[in-house]
């Protein structure tokens, strides 16, 4: 299934400066996995090494952040658009 | 953390900076937030971002309003100019959480202090692999002094 990716200005030094990139999978992880195989560092930036979402990574499937679907395990479908954006948080 | 004194200028017209601190006041006392899009440094719209975390001590930018106000500047071609919060009881200089969650390494961060809530001041940063330096904030073409330092 392809699924878009919008990529943030701060990602795209994995992108190779590509805003949108395509992936396939039927979930996020496997989005991620096949996103990660292509764009070098993408993976990393998204997931930690106990492969859940990092913490201060916001993912959204059609403009809804997974943390209210089913995270890392949110189903996908042809033609969704998944976006990234690291949060912006402090004290 | 380090900390470095730049000679770089971050330039906000009048009404953005009396806006951001509007904004500040508004919620007293908990924390605010949002950004400043803008092309060749040139403000095009100021977001106010609502804090998830509604707190004193943290702020988190409600991915959902976050998320609508990047796509926006993504489609009409604007940059992230600089990203902003309050301080409602301490300084305006950034906290350890502010450094250690600064993703946003070409937005300039901007941080507006209600310490002295009489005299609310503003000031900025390029926060860059840890190390923090501030900028001096020209508010239409006049330097901000500042109230100690």
């Amino acid at each position: 299934m392809a699924i878009e990716v919008r990529v943030p200005t701060v990602l795209r030094k994995h992108t190779a400066g590509e805003r949108r990139v395509s992936g396939q999978a039927d979930d996020l992880r496997g989005l991620i996995d096949d996103l990660g195989a292509r764009h070098n560092g993408l993976r990393s930036a998204l997931v930690a090494d106990d492969g859940s979402l990092h913490r201060f990574i916001n993912v959204y499937v059609n403009d809804e952040d997974v943390r209210f679907i089913k995270g890392i395990d949110t189903p996908l479908s042809d033609g969704d658009v998944v976006s990234i954006l690291p949060a912006v948080a402090g004290g | 953390m380090t900390t470095a004194q730049g000679n770089r200028e971050f330039h906000l017209d009048r009404e953005t900076h009396a806006a951001l601190i509007e904004h500040a006041r508004s919620d007293f006392p908990y924390e605010v937030c949002g950004l400043l899009a803008g092309v060749d440094g040139r403000f095009t719209k100021h977001y106010r971002i609502p804090n998830a975390a509604r707190s004193m001590t943290f702020y988190n930018m409600d991915p959902k309003a976050m998320l609508v106000a990047m796509n926006e500047m993504d489609d009409n071609d604007w940059d992230l100019l600089g990203i902003y919060h309050s301080h409602t009881h301490t300084a305006a200089y950034p906290s350890a959480t502010d450094v250690e969650l600064a993703f946003y390494a070409d937005a300039v961060y901007l941080i507006v202090s209600l310490q002295d809530v009489d005299r609310p001041h503003v000031r900025a940063f390029d926060i860059v692999d840890g190390v923090i330096t501030e900028r001096t904030v020209v508010v239409d073409g006049k330097h901000l002094a500042h109230p100690s330092r």
